[in-house]
């Protein structure tokens, strides 16, 4: 479903260029929970980007749902972000003094999808998010974090995404609302969602299926589940 | 988007800031409401100046003397001082130019007034029948000079309004009474009705008397000081004049032109130089409330800019959830079309209360007209998208990742 070859980012600063990302290729099945790992400058931010159809690579392919993103213009893009893509952020970024309603539905607006439609989508994604309904009509700052995390969660599920990319979804929560979101996050895993989670700490990381580390702009490990509890079988 | 969701988010971002949405709105207001202001008033003195013309009569073309010319010296005295016409004049128009329905010759002369008790200095007007049709002087009370009259040179007089008042009291019905002009007595037949316009030069304070009277008794002579013609239509004034002078010419048997001894005053020509002056005036007060307008614009400009740097990350949020450019630019456009839009109709509405007000305290006519309105309210919109405009571009050329990180 995702699959990225040889992706490459160059920055370039007047005549220094830096390597964000070097020749790294894998491939992504649907109803995987993938985290990309790595410490703050490895790269992750940037194959984010580009995992999440904001940015495009200098070379290299990247295939999702079948198209070739890489070389979409920034209306294409845009067009791929709003189908195909479900935005988890840190910074929960919700829109400040709009109700958690109109939050959710604020990727349908895009869409065109009619209003009562709208109602009824927002609807089944917030309780896929886990909100009761009587959050519905609360203006978005008037949540906690838990609460704000778990609207953003409902906004990336309404338009039933192909990929749910979480980025640092727990940073700005205390670790028992944290647990409390990758269990949703879990949860929704299992109801047959792609989702991929981009980390720096390792115990989040965990929760997933599969980690991919990067480091140096390059994937410097790719493990699953299973062989890593082989592999501690064995050590053991 | 939907058009509904347009109007949704434009709603809540106008109303998140209603101070500055209000203050950068009333830029507009005041704007608008000056220039619909300033063309009513320079529509209202046009519409002034020339029905004050046409209350003259309609259609008029106006002969009066030439200069005299002074033998000998290079030097000329004041127009209209010659006696070069005369009844005959009038009599030889009547009769030869076609396309005129009447012609009133006048003579004029300044008189001391006096009834039992009171006194006045106005202007004796000798006039034949024909010229309350000619100069549109409509009768009050009582009758005006007949051609019976005139035939038996009758000492009969028509009083204008200011005269009646100055002489007998405001209201006052003097028809029969007897007046004193000059040495000779007079019986008032008639008061004509008020046309407006004071001081020098007034058609209300006058008397009107027969032409032969006035000219056996108080001037002297055959001479005339005006011809007034009324022409059939608009069209033919022109023509109508070039007849008029070549008979003239003739008549005085003058072949020089330069030594013309009579001038023609042509209304429309009069017309159409007050009504352009009056339209350039026009112009010049709606440009400088123009200029208002364009300070509202630049202050919808500048709010907007600062709102779209407020709302950075807002736009990379939106960007990131699939908005495309056109989807940015469009909701910011719309929220400083629809402030200039509402300035707009409150703008036409505090433009129209002003103009009420200066009509309501001066005696200048203002005149609101349709397209003054529809203007105002173009020029607002397009201020709106021209100076909302470049914010929107540049909200929408954000790069959604900057955006996003935007602190």
């Amino acid at each position: 479903m995702i699959e990225c070859k040889n992706l490459t980012k160059i920055y370039k600063t007047g005549n220094t260029e830096t390597r964000a990302l070097w020749d790294v290729s894998f491939k992504i099945k649907e109803g995987e929970f993938v985290a990309i790992i790595g410490p703050s400058g490895s790269g992750k931010s940037t194959l984010m980007h580009m995992l999440g159809a904001l940015d495009t690579p200098t070379s290299g392919e990247y295939f999702l749902d079948g198209n070739d993103v890489s070389n979409f213009s920034d209306d294409e893009l845009a067009v791929i972000r709003k189908k195909k893509i479900g935005f988890v952020f840190q910074a929960f970024n919700l829109l400040p003094r709009a109700s958690v309603l109109r939050n959710i539905y604020l990727p349908l607006v895009y869409e065109e999808i009619p209003r009562e439609k709208r109602y009824e989508m927002a609807d089944k994604a917030l309780k896929n998010a886990g909100l009761d309904k009587e959050h519905y009509n609360h203006l978005s700052n008037q949540l906690s974090g838990g609460q704000m995390q778990r609207v953003a969660i409902a906004r990336a599920l309404v338009n039933n995404p192909a990929l749910i990319l979480a980025d640092e979804p727990t940073g700005n929560l205390d670790s028992k609302t944290g647990e409390v979101i990758l269990d949703t996050f879990k949860k929704l895993n299992k109801e047959g969602r792609t989702i991929i989670l981009i980390t720096h700490e390792k115990y989040i990381a965990e929760h997933a299926d599969r980690v991919i580390t990067i480091k140096d702009g390059e994937i410097e490990n790719d493990s699953r589940k299973s062989n890593q509890k082989k592999i501690k079988n064995i050590k053991e | 988007m939907l058009i509904s969701d347009i109007f949704e988010e434009t709603f809540f971002a106008v109303l998140s800031n209603k101070v500055r949405s209000g203050l950068t709105a009333l830029g507009i207001i005041i704007g608008i409401a000056s220039v619909v202001t300033m063309i009513s008033i320079g529509q209202g003195t046009a519409y002034d100046i020339s029905t004050k013309i046409e209350s003259l009569g309609s259609n008029l073309l106006t002969v009066s003397p030439g200069a005299t010319k002074v033998i000998g010296m290079n030097a000329k005295s004041a127009t209209g001082s010659a006696d070069t016409l005369v009844i005959g004049d009038a009599d030889a128009i009547e009769e030869k130019i076609q396309g005129i329905i009447s012609v009133a010759p006048e003579v004029s002369s300044r008189q001391q007034v006096i009834i039992k008790g009171s006194n006045t200095n106005t202007n004796i007007y000798g006039v034949t029948e024909t010229y309350p049709q000619v100069k549109n002087v409509e009768i009050e009370l009582g009758t005006f000079i007949t051609e019976n009259n005139i035939r038996r040179t009758s000492k009969v007089a028509v009083l204008g309004p200011e005269t009646r008042d100055n002489l007998f009291g405001i209201g006052v019905n003097p028809v029969g009474e007897i007046i004193r002009i000059g040495s000779l007595d007079f019986v008032v037949i008639g008061v004509t009705i008020a046309k407006g316009g004071s001081g020098f030069g007034s058609s209300d304070d006058l008397i009107y008397i027969p032409i032969n009277t006035a000219q056996h008794y108080l001037t002297g002579s055959d001479s005339v000081n005006n011809i007034n013609i009324q022409v059939e239509d608009e069209e033919k004034m022109t023509l109508v004049e070039e007849e008029i002078t070549t008979l003239l010419l003739a008549r005085h048997g003058i072949s020089n032109i330069d030594d013309i001894d009579f001038n023609i005053m042509n209304q429309a020509d009069i017309l159409d130089t007050v009504s352009e002056i009056a339209g350039t005036m026009t112009l010049l007060l709606g440009a400088i409330a123009g200029i208002s307008l364009l300070v509202g614009g630049i202050g919808i400009m500048n709010m907007m800019l600062t709102t779209v740097t407020e709302r950075t990350r807002e736009i990379g949020l939106r960007k990131a959830l699939g908005a495309q450019n056109k989807d940015i630019i469009l909701q910011f456009l719309s929220e400083s079309v629809v402030l200039t839009f509402v300035g707009g109709v409150l703008g036409i509405l505090l433009g129209w209360a002003a103009s009420s007000f200066v009509m309501k305290i001066s005696d200048t006519t203002t005149i609101i007209t349709t397209w003054s309105i529809i203007l105002s309210f173009g020029v607002s919109a397009f201020i709106g998208i021209v100076f909302g405009y470049y914010p929107a571009r540049r909200a929408a050329s954000f790069n959604p990742i900057t955006a996003l990180r935007y602190e």
